[in-house]
């Protein structure tokens, strides 16, 4: 008969108090893995985003700002860029290093859920997670030479209720919906094509046509809109005949209320927005809303500005690569960052440090659970005094009775951790679909974390240590006295 | 086979003085013989089992088992003695509760560090007509029954002696002789010697040596 079994008949005898102290401590251990889980989660769903490129480039401004906004559509960006550093970077003097460079243009919402306007590339060209590639659960990806169409993350699918076909109309970020008419500036956007689950923050997302975002009213104020509205002003339409008389005030004078003129480097004129860091086109006010059924020309690409630009380096070339972060920070208007170091920062700076405190809080539960094991024991031992001195006169050793007592409470922490386990793991298990629709990362109930294997250790030290108490007091106990005590 | 000689035990008073209990001269006890030991309460017959099986150890004076002083032994050793050499009969038996009497006569043999013979134990328990019992807690037999269970758990080691405290003092007059029986035949069969301590002058007459404590330890005040 071994030893286990011998500890494990005396908590039997206890069968309640047992019970209730494995408990406490399953308790105690469940909160320590519900920890870890959404640690890992949280992990996981912070690193996972920046998956697929290796910089972005963007306004100059707190990088932080620049990755949370861009990765996880979070905040505001840090400003614009011209569109011109997409092209130095696909085809200009960045081009070199880079094997890939995806423009995303921000600044637009539905529902709550940001629209981004890029490059269909961005979904054939850039990966996620291991290396996978973008796929859709229904219909395709949006076409470059179709301004309008777009297609949505799977999160915003199943919680809009969209399918392809529908339509929606961007607003900006705080802007209210009201009937199909009310905004003007805006085209609506066909979706094509909804995206598999990805687990990254693009399912949260709709994505739409660059193309189409330049062409969007909100955006025709560059000097080239100036130009066309001097021209449309001058020019005859359908209601006004070419004799018409023109209104005195229409004159090249015009100025957009809202809106500063300036000029870049390269002489390109480009618009000055009072709140330029809200979005590729915050600032601009929207007096200038497009007439129903009328397409606006697109911005020319001078005037373009972008949000960022996402940029796969050249592996083959590692030290161009390595050299061009540097490069592009020494230009007076954009910088890039690498969003996996900037995540790691801000998961080690702040999230680490959340998590931290909510681990040791967790180990204090544990740690309160493992001192009711040492009361529940230590309590017993008077009763058990009695049983510690048969077992001693019937040749057990001190050394034996004490091993007994604490494997006893090693059975209790086990017992209760595995307790612990179970419940923490079913808690994470009946949370997974909320956890997968709001971070996009899918939990299994029974997917372990590395770091729960410490739990095995950590128990059994601690019930080593709140053993060792009442083990000691049956190492200690007076056989003779015990023996002539129950006579 | 057992000798004590000029054994001395005394306990220590609340006064800071001490209360001789046992002062014993000399005492044999020959290989698978078997004796009575009574003596009024108080005289010292627990104390002097004690201090044979090495629970309590002498203030002076040598306890010979077989080829070995036990007073040289550390307690490990005493320990692990007692286990292999000496099986013990309580007079409130004694059972472990949270263990099945096939378990209570199986964990004696575990705490000899030996072999653990599941066939001896069951054999000894169907000696003692529990065979039908083994699984029983000891909640769940008569009086009667847990006697006999300790009776098979003393023997599972095949000691080389066996001591008695008062088996009979808890049974009823109708299983007194059974338990004596039992003791008896199981040590004949066994070649244990056995010394039963007694109150009871039934039991003691079955035996062809009774020695009275209060005559041979010194310290008994008469």
């Amino acid at each position: 008969m071994s030893l286990w079994k011998i500890a494990w008949r005396s908590i039997q005898q206890r069968a309640f108090a047992s019970a209730l102290t494995a408990f406490a401590m399953g308790l105690g251990v469940a909160l320590v893995v519900a920890v870890l889980v959404i640690h890992g989660v949280i992990d996981q769903s912070f690193r996972r985003g920046a998956q697929g490129y290796d910089l972005i480039v963007g306004a100059k401004g707190e990088s932080m700002q620049l990755v949370l906004n861009t990765v996880f559509h979070l905040g505001q960006p840090t400003g614009t860029i011209p569109y011109s550093y997409f092209e130095e970077l696909t085809e200009g003097r960045f081009s070199s290093a880079v094997e890939a460079a995806i423009p995303v243009a921000m600044g637009h919402a539905y529902k709550d859920y940001a629209v981004i306007a890029t490059i269909p590339e961005m979904f054939d060209q850039l990966r996620f997670l291991d290396d996978r590639e973008y796929s859709f659960s229904e219909g395709r990806n949006f076409d470059a030479n179709e301004p309008f169409e777009g297609i949505v993350g799977a999160t915003v699918a199943k919680k809009l209720k969209l399918k392809v076909g529908d339509t929606l109309r961007p607003t900006h970020p705080g802007e209210e919906i009201v009937g199909d008419a009310a905004d003007n500036e805006h085209e609506p956007i066909t979706i094509v094509g909804i995206l598999e689950h990805t687990g990254t923050p693009n399912d949260r997302a709709i994505f739409m046509n660059l193309d189409g975002f330049y062409k969007f009213g909100c955006h025709q104020k560059g000097p080239s809109r100036l130009k066309t509205l001097l021209k449309e002003r001058n020019e005859p339409t359908e209601e006004q005949p070419a004799d018409a008389p023109h209104e005195p005030e229409a004159t090249n004078t015009l100025v957009l209320p809202g809106i500063e003129t300036s000029h870049d480097e390269n002489g390109n004129a480009e618009e000055t927005a009072h709140n330029e860091k809200a979005h590729a086109h915050e600032g601009e006010t929207h007096e200038s809303h497009a007439h129903k059924g009328h397409v606006h020309s697109p911005v020319p690409h001078n005037e373009r500005r972008l949000s960022a630009v996402l940029v796969c380096t050249d592996h083959s070339k590692p030290r161009l690569a390595m050299e061009l972060p540097d490069v592009i920070n020494e230009e007076a208007d954009a910088q890039a960052v690498a969003p996996t170091r900037i995540i790691s920062q801000l998961f080690d700076g702040i999230i680490g440090n959340v998590q931290l405190i909510l681990v040791i809080l967790a180990v204090l539960v544990v740690v309160v659970a493992g001192i009711g094991i040492l009361v529940s024991i230590y309590n017993s031992m008077s009763d058990r005094r009695h049983e510690i001195a048969v077992m001693r006169a019937l040749g057990a050793s001190r050394l034996l009775v004490g091993m007994v007592i604490l494997l006893e409470s090693i059975l209790l922490s086990l017992g209760g951790g595995a307790i612990g386990l179970l419940l923490g793991h079913g808690l994470v298990g009946v949370l997974a679909p909320t956890i997968a629709e709001n971070t996009g990362v899918i939990v299994g109930a029974f997917r372990f974390q590395w770091d729960e294997l410490i739990l095995i250790p950590g128990l059994i030290f601690l019930a080593s240590l709140v053993g060792y108490l009442p083990a000691a007091v049956a190492y200690r106990t007076d056989v003779a006295k015990s023996l002539a005590a129950n006579q | 086979m057992l000798e004590l000689r000029d054994v001395k035990k005394s306990f220590a008073e609340p006064d800071g003085g001490e209360l001789p209990i046992l002062d014993i001269e000399e005492f044999h006890l020959d290989a698978g013989e078997q004796m009575a030991l009574v003596g009024r309460s108080g005289c010292g017959k627990s104390t002097m089992l004690y201090v044979i099986a090495g629970i309590s150890r002498p203030d002076a004076g040598k306890v010979r088992i077989g080829e070995w002083d036990i007073t040289l032994f550390t307690e490990a050793e005493c320990d692990r003695f007692r286990a292999e050499q000496i099986g013990y009969v309580f007079q409130t038996f004694n059972l472990l509760p949270g263990f099945s009497a096939l378990e209570n006569v199986l964990l004696g043999m575990r705490f000899a560090g030996g072999h653990v013979d599941r066939a001896r134990a069951k054999h000894l328990l169907e000696r003692v007509g529990l065979g039908h019992r083994m699984s029983h807690k000891p909640t769940q037999l008569s009086v009667g029954e847990q006697q006999r269970v300790s009776v098979a758990r003393a023997l599972a080691n095949q000691p080389r002696l066996l001591l008695a405290d008062e088996p009979t003092a808890n049974v009823d007059a109708g299983h007194q002789q059974q338990v004596v029986d039992m003791l008896r035949d199981g040590c004949r069969e066994e070649e244990v010697a056995l010394m039963v301590v007694t109150h009871t002058p039934e039991v003691a007459q079955q035996f062809e040596r009774i020695d009275n404590l209060e005559e041979i330890n010194r310290a008994v005040v008469l």
